[in-house]
């Protein structure tokens, strides 16, 4: 019921939405997130950014997040699509699709997804200024925003 | 057994991966980020904040605790920056 994608290559939106929810007619809510590559938030511009990852392990660790989402709320159909390589300012990075019967459980398993993808999923940007090239530092915002979904039964799994 | 590195333990190191063998006193994470960190600059380099450092076995992450043996590959990588 999940599509799971890494590729270098851009997606298509409306495509990937038709896939998951054309033909049925059980599903009354397709909530999709797109992250986009920013080109820069002040000082020296982005020019590109370059997204690595752990392949074998970023598949896996997705596909676990999406189990849990599909445990913790009624989702109907999800599709996540991370891109990898060189992407620059404009350009697609990631898209998520929940799909479900109602808005809220979609809203609420998309935003949860896209936590634990920001913070657990093993993939790294790298960014380019000025010809010069940057890792980009893990954001204290996004880890509390991944720890806010924390159950009892996940602590220990979130705090690893 | 197999050792991935990724981001900037990988450029600090100079590999993407390798195969080593640790003596059996190397018991966990913590244990074999120490030992790497002794087998020279680059490495004492990329391991010089190992609080900082996360690791995976076998594509699972784990905890600076965890055992390493039996692990056929072990990882190790900064904080992830994803989506």
């Amino acid at each position: 019921m999940a599509t799971i994608r890494l590729q270098r290559e851009d997606f298509d939106i409306g495509a990937e939405t038709a896939a998951l929810a054309n033909g049925r007619t059980d599903i009354g809510a397709v909530v999709a997130f797109t992250g986009i590559c920013r080109g820069g938030d002040g000082g020296q511009p982005i020019t590109a950014m370059t997204l690595e990852h752990y392949p074998g392990m970023a598949e896996t660790e997705i596909a676990r997040h999406v189990a849990e989402a599909e445990s913790r709320w009624p989702l109907i159909g999800v599709t996540v699509i991370h891109r990898y390589g060189r992407v620059v300012p404009g350009e697609n990075i990631v898209l998520v699709l929940t799909a479900a019967a109602h808005r809220a459980d979609a809203f609420t398993a998309a935003e949860f997804l896209m936590d634990y993808l920001k913070t657990r999923a093993p993939f790294w940007k790298e960014e380019e200024r000025a010809g010069a090239s940057a890792w980009v530092g893990a954001s204290e915002t996004d880890n509390a925003a991944a720890q806010r979904w924390a159950t009892p039964s996940t602590c220990s799994d979130a705090a690893e | 057994m197999r050792v991935l590195y990724f981001a900037w333990v990988r450029e600090r190191i100079g590999k993407t991966q390798e195969t080593i063998t640790p003596p059996a006193s190397v018991e966990t994470v913590r244990d074999l980020m120490a030992w790497l960190a002794g087998r020279g600059e680059a490495y004492a380099y990329a391991f010089e904040n190992p609080a900082v450092i996360r690791a995976a076995i076998d594509r699972a992450h784990a905890r600076p605790e965890a055992a390493i043996t039996g692990a056929h590959e072990i990882a190790f990588f900064p904080p992830m920056t994803g989506g």
